[in-house]
């Protein structure tokens, strides 16, 4: 099929998801679409190898190009066009892939349920009254509507994996340093990880393969191969999967415990050998998270200032820090101020060594928890993703730690830096249930083989409940 | 005042002299006009990354290494937080608790107290901030990005130095150790090179120290020096008053002579600082800093023992002769090419130097001036003789022997040609020549200076007074 093909059907899927009120897409437009199959078509037809020929891919609203808005589901970014692009992107277009749209998110991806955006809730394709998980949640949204194959996300704390498990799509994030950051659009850097979505593991790793691999323009790149998982495997055997007792606890929800128990006993019959294990700081995950990530989201936030970019407001004072109170105290939604203050706390002197330093002491103990585990043999842990099914929208937005703590299987992975995946392994209630596999530093292959042959053994669509 | 002690320590900022930036790959030129040496990273926009420029470290390395710090193989990039509109991201990219180097000597001979020992505290890298133009729209402030990202290194000094004239001439030293290392340009006037000064005063024979001032703007060592006095003369009139010293930054007005206060207010800044995230940790190997001081040249107190133990020169020549780097390289291709290291060292500490000032060049080939000090040295031409000859070469590069020819210049020592105007002499001065004859011998240097003058200059003086004695004899 021709790219110009792909772009109608791909303009009709997205206007259908819009009018359905999905709220999914913060910008496209078919003559937008039109363009860049011109483009592809044009380089298919000189020749070209492109391994994601006109291959659609929604782009989370976090990530720069040079031709649409990018706005992070913020009002003081509005109508801002970026003057590069980013790498990401960038590698994406080099394949031949259509960017399909810019995807709703939580304001600068702070959320775990897109209710966080300046333009509205993103809705869950199965049932409108719940939250597609967050902060990708339109990527996500997407996906699982079938209107895109795969997405881009970024995660943090857990912004792809958790609404890939609430949307029932499978949602990989790379070691940290796999993809490069380069037009990501910071919040905590150190966490910050593009990462995908895809209808299947091998949708997945197909994008992930594209778009990862050293960068120059991130320092923080790290001098690895493209992600490439090998073909081919049909069994688990020889495989040590660890499942740590502290993500199985005993008021997780009947549903999710259903769903990662079928999936257990079936990576058993598949000839994994099946161990408990232990991550002992498990618990300080979520706090820990909740002070580093502010605090560098508190620096990396301060460059949206009124001065260069995206929106001003001048202050009724007519001067400089009356022009940084106005437009910062106007264009940040409460979620994004909330962080800021709470990161700006933590950084503060006489602060500093109570909370920011000692968080990242804590990260430390988690980062050396995985490695101990890793270091007796173990090949990958498998948990669930996240504590509860989707949650109705409006449950956790008054009450932001029950909020935060929707992320509690998903942060210690950023933390850690390390290769993680949520995969569907059925439905209660009829909403998605989603296993994550968390493997050692720089063991995506690894990983990405292992979900893909879990795939084909587990029904995700089967209710389980 | 001598009451008085006086306690200065010193902040001083240099721009690594890099094609690009510190973490980008903008250029660093002068002058350009605003806002064209920029990109997304200097300008700060959304998801742009820092890259630390290989070039900054290493001369930010070899620039520790000459003032004698240690260089830490790890050290780390921090992010300085602060609202202002020339710092686009809204923070500064420093290093604060792991800098590149600390614990560094720079010695300097001070006028009362003979050889001092200033220490360095520690010498890190940073990024410099844009410009804020006050004046460029009338009514609004502008912001010129292309400084923004400009690599520096910020070198402090401890609490040292005891007057303003130590430290202007420990800055005098310090720049030209870090000139020689081609780490700056440290041009004052192109803001490669700034001065931030701490002051404070104490009881002579206080232990603890007093309140320090900060003081900023200086625009020359000279006006560092201001500077300090205006301050210090400022805190003694306080305290002897009765008032007290208060932690305040002030501006120096070169105009006035006079520090006041800065209009921002007093609010004390919490920077925040927090390791950057997007720079992970410089990791230098030992094999790397070997590098690094294998590549530093002769540094200018060994070149001036140098000079002064092995070429024999007197300490103001060797002092001088080192002071620059091309200064003293070219004094040792004079050298090299054949000329007395003392003659030579004369040479350049005067006309060559004068040149140099003045167009940053050298206008006569070191052989040239190698040949030309071999024709004085030999009586071939007078001194004199010899500075318009090198005139002569500056303006146009020629064989020294020839010039001086052409110009007429070369001594004449032929017997015959000294003894007519040696006659000539003695026959329009008779009243001299009685006297001379009566006894009065010491107007035998009248009589040579009236034959040189009669010969244009070109008569041997080692010639003319054998004749001339001979004749009045």
């Amino acid at each position: 099929m021709s790219a110009g093909a792909v772009a109608q059907e791909t303009g009709a899927a997205l206007a259908r998801s819009d009018a359905d009120g999905l709220n999914a897409t913060l910008y496209w437009s078919q003559e937008w679409l039109d363009a860049q199959a011109g483009v592809i078509d044009r380089r298919a037809s000189a020749g070209e190898t492109l391994p994601l020929a006109a291959i659609p891919v929604a782009l989370k609203d976090n990530i720069v190009t040079t031709d649409a808005p990018t706005t992070c589901a913020s009002r003081i970014l509005e109508g801002f066009v970026a003057s590069y692009e980013s790498t990401a992107s960038a590698r994406l277009r080099s394949a031949g892939a259509l960017i399909a749209c810019k995807s709703n998110l939580d304001e600068f991806a702070m959320g775990s349920s897109t209710e966080h955006s300046a333009f509205g809730r993103v809705r869950h394709p199965l049932d409108p009254e719940r939250v597609p998980g967050g902060s990708s949640g339109g990527s996500a949204a997407l996906v699982a509507a079938g209107v895109v194959p795969a997405a881009l996300g970024s995660e943090t704390g857990g912004s792809v994996r958790q609404p890939a498990s609430f949307c029932g799509v499978v949602g990989v994030k790379p070691t940290y340093g796999r993809v490069s950051r380069y037009g990501l659009v910071a919040f905590g850097s150190s966490l910050d990880c593009v990462s995908v979505f895809g209808r299947t593991v091998s949708d997945a790793s197909r994008v992930l393969e594209v778009i990862s691999g050293p960068d120059p323009l991130d320092a923080t790149s790290l001098d690895m191969d493209p992600v490439r998982p090998a073909a081919g495997r049909r069994d688990l055997a020889g495989v040590r999967i660890g499942l740590p007792r502290e993500y199985f606890p005993p008021d997780l929800d009947a549903g999710i415990r259903a769903g990662l128990d079928r999936t257990i006993a079936a990576v058993r019959a598949l000839g994994a050998e099946i161990v408990d294990v232990s991550l002992p700081h498990t618990r300080y995950a979520v706090p820990t998270y909740y002070i580093i990530a502010p605090a560098e989201a508190s620096a990396n936030l301060a460059r949206f200032d009124g001065v260069r970019y995206g929106q001003r407001r001048v202050g009724p004072e007519g001067d400089i820090r009356s022009l940084y109170r106005a437009t910062r105290g106007a264009g940040f939604g409460p979620e994004v101020r909330r962080r800021v203050l709470v990161g700006t706390y933590v950084l503060s002197a006489g602060y500093y060594d109570a909370y920011y330093r000692k968080a990242q002491r804590v990260r430390g103990l988690i980062a050396a928890d995985f490695a101990a585990v890793f270091g007796t043999g173990v090949d990958l842990l498998l948990t669930p993703t996240t504590p509860t099914t989707a949650f109705r929208a409006g449950e956790k937005t008054a009450d932001p730690v029950s909020m935060y703590l929707a992320d509690i299987f998903v942060s210690a992975v950023n933390l850690a830096g390390l290769p993680a995946l949520s995969l569907p392994v059925g439905r209660s209630e009829g909403l998605p249930v989603g296993a994550q596999l968390i493997a050692p530093s720089r063991r995506d292959e690894l990983m990405l083989e292992v979900a893909a042959v879990i795939e084909r053994t587990v029904p995700a669509a089967e209710d389980v409940r | 005042m001598s009451d008085w002690e006086t306690v200065i320590g010193l902040e001083v900022h240099m721009q690594l002299r890099t094609r690009s930036k510190m973490f980008c790959a903008c250029s660093t030129a002068f002058g350009d006009p605003p806002n064209t040496n920029v990109c997304p990273v200097c300008l700060g926009l959304p998801g742009a990354l820092p890259v630390p420029n290989a070039a900054a470290i290493r001369l930010g390395a070899q620039a520790a290494l000459a003032l004698g710090c240690t260089l830490h193989h790890e050290s780390v990039f921090a992010r300085k937080n602060y609202f202002y509109p020339d710092l686009p991201k809204g923070y500064q990219i420093s290093q604060f608790d792991r800098p590149l180097a600390t614990d560094g000597t720079v010695h300097f001979d001070s006028a009362e107290r003979g050889r001092v020992a200033v220490t360095i505290q520690r010498l890190h890298l940073e990024e410099d901030a844009g410009k804020s133009l006050h004046d460029r729209v009338p009514g609004r402030t502008a912001v010129d990005l292309n400084r923004a990202g400009v690599p520096l290194a910020e070198i402090v000094s401890g609490p040292d130095l005891r007057t303003p004239a130590e430290a202007r001439a420990w800055l005098t030293v310090l720049r030209q150790i870090l000139l020689y290392t081609g780490a700056s340009d440290c041009s004052m006037e192109e803001g490669s090179l700034r001065v931030d000064a701490n002051l404070s005063i104490r009881r002579t024979g206080d232990a603890a120290l007093g309140t320090k001032t900060e003081i900023k703007n200086m625009n020359s060592f000279a006006n560092v020096e201001r500077a300090l006095e205006a301050e210090r003369t400022r805190q003694i009139g306080l305290v002897e008053s009765g008032k007290q010293v208060r932690q305040v930054t002030l501006l120096f007005d070169a105009a006035s002579g006079a520090v006041r206060p800065t209009r921002s207010k007093e609010e004390s800044h919490d920077y925040r600082y927090f390791p950057d995230p997007d720079l992970p940790p410089l990791r230098l190997t030992t094999e790397w800093e070997q590098q690094q001081r294998t590549a530093l040249p002769e540094l200018p107190e060994a070149r001036r023992r140098r000079f002064a133990d092995v070429l024999g020169l007197a300490p103001y020549h060797a002092g001088v002769v080192s002071s620059d780097r091309p200064l003293a390289d070219y004094f040792e291709a004079v050298v090299a090419a054949g000329a007395d290291p003392r003659a030579a060292a004369n040479w350049v500490a005067g006309d060559v130097m004068t040149g140099y000032n003045a167009d940053g060049a050298f206008a006569v080939e070191p052989a040239r001036l190698a040949a030309l000090i071999g024709l004085e040295r030999d009586g071939v031409v007078s001194l004199q003789a010899a500075r318009r000859v090198f005139a002569e070469l500056a303006a146009a590069d020629a064989d020294p022997r020839a010039v001086a020819e052409r110009l007429g210049l070369v001594q004449v020592r032929n017997a015959d040609a000294l003894s007519a105007w040696v006659d000539e002499v003695i026959a329009a001065h008779p009243a001299e020549t009685a006297r001379y004859r009566g006894g009065e011998t010491k107007l035998i240097g009248f009589f040579v200076g009236r034959v040189m003058k009669l010969s244009g200059g070109k008569a041997d003086p080692k010639g003319v007074q054998p004749v001339l004695k001979e004749r009045l004899g």
